[in-house]
């Protein structure tokens, strides 16, 4: 396997505060990678440099053999790196299904010209569209509410609805931004499946924060773990659970130094 | 677990949460008279709401928290205002010492002396012997000190009360290392003037080694509980910090096997 992903000595700072800090970590090709840390250790930012919303103050991201820290978000999307959000981003006064639809790529209808020229193709890759859309809220188990606004989904349901239009770009990487958080116990293990799922069909490459410890350790193939800005292990998950600085990082130092 | 000593505050089962979500699923501890007492588990666990639920910052579902004063009087807590739980003897310094950025450090001291009517001074006397630092300080506004020196003034505003008992939530939190130290010894050196602490806190070994006792939260239930030294040493504690292998992680990796043959 190889890298899919490079990213090498990215900084990012927020007035005087160091919030990623010269981080670097590779992501394998069609791996599960978690990305942990304790709050504060900079992993949101982390995915925001990545994924474009936020540039690097220094550092490169590749993905792909290409540069891409100097890209718009919507350019590297376009590239097949897509990324979900912590709180979920749904177009509430559009169906769960809409939602989902709005998310392919390659949609000939979004252009006046060819829904004039070629009405046909349009419509055929508009029934394509729905279709997969709908394959998509199957395996997520939504489609019962596909016809809903996705105004009325709960936070849970959200959040899967994020990962339904994540999957329905047919990325080649998800960056997933705990995807557990707010999920009803009985889903999350489904979310999980759905993520090994699509790896094992698609070979799609994952790189997920998650805070829930059993969760992204079991379905991690390796765990990065950040604190203050940096990458302080990286390794299999019973390599950091054992690493002395991980644990210094989530339950602090063994003795407190006299005072 | 034994406790030596009287047990000042009691905590039975308590309930408690957020809007229609509980955050508690029935939480019992113990603070024994004048012994310092640590809650610690991983994010979420419910440290914080606890802490709330005892203070009267939050109304507790069900169970109780009782309290018994220096003259051996007992109280229910459970419904009581934050103002009248201090009134009784607990005082709570809240995460990020909430002190007032506009107002002084002596007006800050004086709104926490608010139990003691027309005798600040002398209690301001006394808190000073602690914080000496503080006392250079007297007329800077709040909004002036460092991250440290306004911890500092949070716990010296609840001190100032007199309290039998001081709870803490997260002391440490956003402090520089060195400045942790001082404060860990200053809350020390409150507990050798007689003080029973109770404090939830991230620096879980640094916290468990100067614990008499500690609770391990998870999940918003009692997971492990034990003298400090005890759970210092527990590799149980590190794994649910770090991720125990329970049902779900077991499905995950059955999964895992499924998917790749």
């Amino acid at each position: 396997m190889s890298a899919l992903l490079q990213v090498d000595g990215i900084s990012r700072r927020f007035g005087g505060i160091r919030a990623v800090d010269g981080a670097a970590f590779d992501v394998e090709a069609g791996s599960i990678t978690g990305l942990i840390g304790p709050n504060g250790a900079g992993k949101t930012t982390a995915f925001n440099v990545i994924s474009g919303f936020l540039r690097p103050q220094s550092g490169t991201i590749t993905f792909d053999g290409n540069r891409i820290e100097r890209q718009p978000a919507h350019m590297i999307a376009r590239a097949g790196l897509v990324r979900t959000f912590q709180i979920p981003r749904v177009l509430t006064r559009m169906s769960v299904l809409e939602n989902v639809q709005l998310a392919a790529t390659r949609q000939p209808g979004e252009v006046l010209g060819a829904a004039l020229i070629a009405p046909r193709a349009v419509s055929r890759r508009e029934r394509e569209v729905r279709d997969e859309a709908m394959q998509i809220l199957d395996l997520v188990r939504l489609s019962r509410l596909a016809n809903d606004y996705a105004g009325t989904l709960s936070g849970g349901q959200r959040k899967l609805l994020e990962l339904a239009r994540a999957l329905m770009t047919g990325p080649r990487m998800i960056l997933l931004d705990e995807p557990m958080a707010g999920v009803a116990p009985t889903l999350a293990l489904q979310l999980l499946e759905h993520i090994l799922e699509r790896r094992a069909r698609r070979g799609t490459t994952f790189l997920v924060i998650e805070h829930d410890m059993e969760a992204i350790m079991a379905i991690s193939d390796r765990v990065i773990v950040m604190d203050e800005g940096r990458v302080i292990a990286i390794g299999s998950a019973a390599d950091v659970q054992q690493d002395e600085r991980v644990i210094e990082a989530y339950l602090g130092r063994r003795e407190a130094q006299p005072a | 677990m034994s406790t030596d000593g009287e047990v000042v505050v009691s905590v039975r089962s308590v309930v408690a949460g957020y809007a229609d979500e509980d955050v508690l699923h029935g939480v019992s501890l113990n603070v024994p008279s004048g012994k310092v007492v640590a809650v610690i588990g991983p994010n979420g666990s419910g440290k914080s709401t606890l802490l709330k639920a005892i203070y009267g910052l939050l109304h507790p579902r069900q169970g109780s928290v009782m309290f018994r004063d220096r003259s051996g009087a007992t109280h229910e807590l459970t419904g009581l205002r934050p103002h009248a739980v201090t009134r009784l003897g607990i005082n709570f310094v809240p995460q990020l010492a909430n002190v007032f950025p506009d107002l002084s450090v002596r007006e800050n001291l004086e709104v926490g002396a608010f139990v003691h009517a027309g005798r600040f001074h002398e209690h301001l006397e006394r808190v000073l012997l602690t914080f000496p630092a503080l006392g250079t300080m007297l007329s800077a506004r709040a909004a002036t000190l460092s991250g440290g020196q306004r911890q500092m003034l949070g716990i010296a505003r609840a001190l100032i009360s007199d309290p039998q008992v001081l709870i803490l939530d997260e002391p440490s939190a956003g402090l520089a290392p060195s400045v942790v130290d001082t404060v860990f010894g200053t809350i020390k050196s409150i507990n050798a003037s007689g003080v029973s602490i109770l404090m939830v806190e991230q620096k879980a070994r640094q916290c468990l080694s100067m614990s008499d006792y500690g609770y391990v939260l998870d999940m918003g239930e009692n997971r492990i509980a034990g003298t400090g030294e005890q759970l210092l040493h527990d590799p149980e504690v590190i794994q649910l910090y770090l991720g125990n292998r329970g049902r779900l992680g077991e499905a995950v990796l059955r999964l895992r096997r499924e998917f790749v043959t």
